[in-house]
């Protein structure tokens, strides 16, 4: 099982959840985590990530306590998965 | 009595402003979508009750939502505007949402969004699902049309003012900051440059004394709602007309305007119901380009002659140290019979008349950075 931590931003899309998890095998990545989350969650998945498959700019995605800027980062089970909001803006 | 209401952008969400039938007292209601950036919010004329509303945000990606009663309620677009891969192989993001136009009367279900960077999007489900105009975003020579992204406002490249020509749906214009003015007349299959006489004084002179076709900086295109031939537009470099009935040229009708307030601007309006009487808000266009009323002394001006004249209307405005800007979404008319003009201004004021620009009052002072006012009239 993997934890995922979502931003405030995020949480219109999860009726306030902003700490859940997501059942994946084996060999999976984040791509994996993303897909996840939007089929629960139709909609989250364009605001954090562009059409091209590119985390947006505002958004930073941790892995443990890595910062990642790919979605074919793997995760395995147990894995702590983080969403933040850059801080940005005014 | 109708009922009239103003559908306020702003930079941290959504509000409306209702009013009676003195147009004497309004009602602030709001907000929605708090904390997001608004870019641009519009009643469809078509349908009472649909709104829809461009919803970005600092950190998360740009969405599109759509009403259907009266802005109660919300519905996101389950596919909202995205780029394709373009045929050279550049991977383009839309950043923001930056405007919206409902469809010709006859496609209730149609609208248009342009973005930024730079693209035209096509709705025929309402809102819901949006596909590229490839006519125009793969179209061959799109890259040199609009330059570079830095060929934009500061907060990056805008495709704005998509009107759909009310007498031909197929009939298509739109603005491009940068890179000036398109139209299609086959519904954004093909386009072409409608740029001839404006001024592009941001790039050198070409040595042969041709003009540039495309490259130039409109910031808001409008057509008169009755007369497709009549054109105007605020430019980065001055003010224009084109009446297409007797010519192909625009006009700097700015030339017109008083040469210590200038004709650099981002919106403009027409009186519905008479092509020649417009309305623009001046900004200061010189030295740093400080985007601030001429002077700090905020003042709409007003031609009744297609723009061989103005006249300057500030009553009610503050007199001096007053540096607004207006945004080129956040101005508008009312249609109703002593016309009403409204405008909101970069520093949360939302100001109207409901005289024709001749006396202004306060309407609402303490709101966000206002990026688009439109006007809903519903029964």
């Amino acid at each position: 099982m993997i934890r995922v931590f979502l931003p405030s931003q995020l949480d219109d899309y999860t009726s306030g959840q902003r700490e859940l998890s997501v059942e994946l095998a084996s060999g999976s990545s984040l791509a994996d985590v993303i897909a996840a989350l939007e089929e629960r969650y139709k909609g989250l998945a364009f605001r954090v990530v562009d059409e091209h498959g590119r985390i947006r700019r505002h958004i930073a995605m941790f892995v443990g306590e890595v910062m990642v800027r790919d979605l074919s980062v793997p995760v395995a089970p147990n894995d702590r998965v983080q969403i933040v909001g850059a801080l940005s803006g005014g | 009595m109708s009922k009239l209401r103003l559908l306020v952008g702003t930079r941290k969400g959504a509000w409306t402003i209702s009013t009676d039938s003195e147009r004497s007292k309004w009602q602030i209601e709001g907000p929605m979508h708090l904390g997001a950036v608004v870019s641009h919010y519009v009643a469809d004329p078509r349908i009472p009750g649909v709104q829809m509303m461009s919803v970005g945000s600092g950190h998360l990606g740009p969405s599109v939502f759509v009403s259907k009663d009266f802005g109660s309620s919300w519905s996101e677009a389950t596919t909202p505007p995205a780029f394709s891969v373009e045929p050279n192989g550049v991977e383009r993001s839309v950043d923001h949402v930056f405007w919206l136009t409902p469809g010709h009367v006859s496609e209730p279900d149609t609208w248009y969004a342009g973005t930024s960077p730079q693209g035209l999007f096509k709705s025929v489900d309402g809102g819901d699902t949006w596909q590229e105009v490839l006519g125009f975003n793969h179209h061959p020579d799109f890259f040199e049309w609009r330059g570079g992204d830095k060929d934009g406002t500061p907060d990056g490249p805008k495709l704005h003012s998509v009107i759909v020509d009310h007498s031909d749906k197929e009939h298509l214009l739109l603005g491009m900051s940068g890179g000036g003015i398109f139209e299609s007349f086959d519904a954004g299959a093909t386009w072409s440059a409608l740029n001839s006489g404006v001024a592009m004084d941001f790039y050198p002179p070409k040595e042969d004394g041709s003009e540039y076709e495309f490259g130039h900086d409109p910031h808001c295109l409008i057509m008169h709602p009755q007369d497709a031939n009549r054109l105007y537009h605020q430019n980065h470099c001055g003010l224009y007309a084109l009446d297409r009935s007797t010519g192909k040229r625009w006009t700097r009708i700015g030339d017109n305007m008083p040469k210590e307030v200038g004709d650099i601007g981002f919106p403009i309006v027409a009186h519905p119901r008479d092509p020649n009487t417009i309305w623009v808000f001046p900004m200061d266009g010189s030295g740093q380009w400080p985007r601030t009323s001429p002077a700090g002394r905020p003042a709409v001006y007003c031609s009744r002659d297609g723009g061989a004249s103005f006249i300057r209307q500030a009553k009610g405005f503050p007199e001096q140290q007053a540096w607004w800007t207006v945004k080129r979404q956040s101005m508008a008319v009312d249609g109703m019979d002593s016309l009403g003009v409204y405008l909101g201004t970069s520093n949360g004021q939302l100001w109207g008349s409901v005289d024709a620009g001749e006396n202004w009052q306060p309407i609402a002072m303490d709101l966000p950075q206002i990026f688009s006012i439109e006007v809903e009239v519903s029964p």
